[in-house]
């Protein structure tokens, strides 16, 4: 019932057309470089991990910061509080996974 | 033609097993029965109109209670029929095969199906009505949360009769459970089974966090609110990051399978270790989802019935917040002996055992509540004082599992059940029976019987010792889990005798509760409970009338402080029922029923069976069922209505059984 409710705050700040289209330039600038890397081979190897990865999380920062408006959020910071858990959370699964499987390979 | 028929039928059908034609027979009588019931009193519409599309939480949550009241039952009756077999050695009542069956239904059964709707419906009856909202923050959500659950349940139940049921575990380790040894149906009906409810899960965690954050009323300060939604809170926040692990563990599982690819094959560069692991992940968060809640439920109980603050507030609440976030980070545990090193090992003994302080500190805490309490003993507190040694000695024998070589003895052993058993019964259990005893009143209006509530309580406690403790003992003496039988020369017969004594037991305890309950429907007239407040409690649900109205409260009550109830009865300012009238009531803003939840969750059964028998021809269908229902639901503006203040007014004045000018 919240959302059909009088308790719901007063629509919250969405944006200025200046701040998407900065987002818009930043993210199709992010997604050419992957693409061109990619397609005229111009690095190898771990180099190429290294970078592809790289602008995929720099990709994601700009959409969090342009299109969910991470910064724009009001006194109780939910949103921001759920993603840094969502983040320890996520790196505990690989890097605790990735951990546990190598180990195992270990002769024993 | 008849031959194919046949052949069809000969696969399609289990048959060769008398149980499994009771079954059959009792399946038919029973939907007989109801449908027979149902059409001769002329309910159908009032089931649909009152029940089935309901959006009420009350009502869902009412639900939820009932279809884990029937999950229990057919649960323990797989509980009954393994100790039945391993009551005498070498007894052939199961064969090795079915008895595989029964404990993968029991163990699935008795957690997903049993314990997550019992936990929800608790969280549904009673969270809004704490925190002082008047629904759930997406009542058509949540709705379709209970139908996808019940989709679910209804599935994985079906491949006892249909098709053959799962036998690799409650967890599916593979490869036993991939297509190369497990051809038939069973695993299929595993993963969608547990995909379709889960998805209901994940949607019931989202739906409570956001209306535990949002929906207080006014004044309710986070550190004012009650701690059985803390503890709620506490739960869905583990929900909504564990859950996702298992959809995509289990679909992982079912493109193996379905798809022939190796995520977890022997071949084709698959490791069926990394289906142990990512299970885990999912698997120990998910053993506290469902006793974080039952530890707010102790909290509620404890401060009630002691008639005293709850000791220590604060450290509770951050004691269940450090639980829910630290939960993920031992599920290493669960395959200590698999082989990993020794740095992996010591890490998650160590975390694990971490976890055993703030599990400590509520403990004390509850006990620092009675001390000098003025308590009174009444079933739901009766509940939490034998929980507490039970949680003890469970909670000791579970840190003596997580140091990493000493479980090598007890791993995979009958202790590692008696653990288990322990904290799952005597905790989550446990605590469960103790708030829906609590809460009874709130729900239906009328009390439980106390006296036969107190033998239910002794004879699920005295049965509970006689199963377990035993089984410790057996585990020292070298009994695995999972063994179908055993010989004289094992010297293990007299404690699993008295094991199975202690199961039947708590099956007559299951016994006198549904007696107690049928007993307390035929005389509620005589039990009603007319104040609304039966235990003199102490928070928001106890100052509106029992059974609350369907908008809750007539008037959003404005908080001040922690047990603001209890605060404002000691101050003598809480109003009087009859007080109402000088209130300025106004029309209530409400959600309207929906047909959808239960349209599309029934799409989703069809979706799922398709999936399971590879027949496209109903999948299709059923997942476009699925798509259609949400399209339609999305162009639906028609969702809520006013409820008139006079409609408010002669409600008030029924329940409250005063007139209101
Ligand atoms: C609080 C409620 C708890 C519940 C509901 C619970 C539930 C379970 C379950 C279902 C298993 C079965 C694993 C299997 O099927 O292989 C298990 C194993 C285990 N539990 Fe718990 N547990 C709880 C508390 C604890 C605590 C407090 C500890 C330690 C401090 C603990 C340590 C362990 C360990 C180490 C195992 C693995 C043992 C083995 O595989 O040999 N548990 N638990
Ligand atoms: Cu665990």
């Amino acid at each position: 019932m919240a959302h059909v409710d009088g308790t719901h705050p007063v629509e919250e700040n969405h944006g200025s057309l200046k701040s998407y289209t900065i987002g818009y330039l930043f993210s199709i600038v992010l997604t050419i470089i992957p693409i061109a890397i990619i397609l005229g081979g111009w690095l190898h190897g771990t180099a190429k991990a290294v970078v592809l990865m790289l602008l995929g999380v720099l990709q994601f920062i700009v959409q969090l910061f342009f299109f969910m408006h991470l910064r724009e959020e009001k006194k109780p910071r939910y949103n921001l509080i759920s993603l840094i858990l969502g983040l320890v959370i996520l790196v505990v699964i690989v890097a605790g996974s990735m951990w546990i499987m190598l180990y195992n390979m270990v002769e024993t | 033609m008849f031959d194919q028929i046949k052949e069809f039928a000969s696969g399609f059908f289990v048959t060769g097993d008398p149980l499994i034609y009771g079954a059959d027979v009792s399946i038919l009588l029973v939907t007989a029965a109801i449908i027979f019931t149902l059409t001769y009193f002329k309910k159908w519409r009032w089931l649909w109109r009152e029940w089935l599309t309901s959006v009420d939480h009350k009502k869902i949550g009412i639900m939820y209670i009932l279809a884990a009241f029937l999950m229990m039952f057919r649960g323990g009756v797989d509980a009954l029929l393994m100790r039945a077999q391993l009551a005498i050695p070498g007894a052939d009542f199961l064969q090795p095969d079915h008895y595989n069956e029964v404990f993968t239904t029991h163990g699935v059964i008795m957690i997903l199906f049993m314990a997550m709707p019992f936990m929800f419906g608790l969280f549904n009856i009673i969270v809004p009505l704490q925190i002082g909202a008047r629904d759930v923050a997406y009542p058509i959500l949540n709705s379709l949360s209970f139908w996808l659950f019940f989709a679910g349940a209804m599935l994985f139940n079906l491949s006892f009769v249909i098709g053959g049921s799962p036998d690799a575990g409650w967890l599916a380790y593979p490869p036993y459970s991939e297509l190369m040894y497990n051809p038939g149906v069973g695993q299929d009906f595993y993963i969608w089974g547990i995909q379709i409810s889960g998805i209901g899960s994940l949607m019931t965690g989202i739906n409570f966090l956001v209306t535990i954050l949002k929906m207080r009323a006014p004044g309710m300060k986070l550190m004012k609110m009650p701690l059985f939604p803390w503890s709620v809170l506490s739960s869905c926040i583990a929900i909504i990051f564990s859950f996702p692990i298992l959809t995509a563990t289990l679909a992982l599982l079912f493109l193996d399978r379905y798809a022939g690819a190796h995520f977890f094959t022997l071949d084709g560069g698959g490791n069926p270790m990394m289906y142990i692991n990512l299970i885990w992940m999912w698997g120990h968060p998910e053993v506290y989802i469902i006793v974080l809640p039952a530890f707010g439920i102790f909290s509620e109980i404890v401060s009630t019935f002691s008639r005293k603050k709850l000791f220590g507030y604060q450290s509770m609440v951050y004691a269940m917040i450090i639980i829910s976030v630290l939960s993920f980070l031992v599920w290493a545990h669960h395959f200590f002996t698999m082989g990993s090193g020794a740095g992996v090992n010591t890490f998650f003994a160590l975390s694990t055992m971490l976890i055993a302080i703030p599990t400590g500190v509520k403990v004390f805490n509850w006990l620092f509540t009675m001390f000098r309490g003025r308590i009174t003993v009444k079933t739901p507190m009766l509940w939490t004082i034998g929980f507490i040694p039970c949680f003890i000695v469970g909670g000791l024998t579970g840190v003596l599992l997580s140091v990493a070589p000493a479980d090598f003895q007890f791993h995979n052993s009958y202790f590692l059940i008696a653990h288990f058993h322990q904290v799952i019964i005597g905790g989550v259990i446990f605590g469960y029976f103790a708030g829906l005893y609590y809460w009874w009143p709130k729900m239906f209006g009328f009390t439980l019987n106390e006296h036969i509530g107190k033998w239910a309580f002794w004879f699920w406690n005295i049965g509970f010792y006689a199963c377990f403790m035993p089984q410790y003992v057996l585990g020292l003496m070298g009994m695995t889990r999972r063994v179908v039988s055993y010989g004289w020369d094992k010297g293990w017969w007299p404690l699993n005798f008295v094991s199975t004594i202690g199961a039947a037991l708590m099956g007559i305890a299951f016994v006198l509760q549904v007696w107690q309950i049928i007993h307390g429907v035929k005389h509620y007239r005589k039990n009603l409970d007319t104040t609304g407040d039966p235990w003199d409690g102490r928070t928001l649900e106890w100052s509106i009338p029992s059974p609350a109205p369907h908008y809750n409260f007539a008037v959003l009550p404005q908080v001040e402080e922690l047990d603001d109830w209890w605060e404002k009865k000691q101050r003598g300012v809480h109003k009087q029922l009859n007080n109402i009238a000088e209130e300025k009531l106004e029309p209530i803003h409400m959600p309207k029923n929906s047909g959808m939840p239960i349209i599309m969750a029934g799409c989703w059964f069809l979706a799922g069976f398709g999936f399971v028998f590879h027949w496209l021809w109903l999948t299709i269908p059923g997942l476009a069922g699925v798509a259609i229902c949400m399209l339609a639901h999305s162009f639906n503006y028609d969702t809520d209505y006013y409820i008139p203040v006079k409609e408010i007014k002669e409600t008030e004045a029924a329940l409250r059984k005063v007139t209101i000018s």
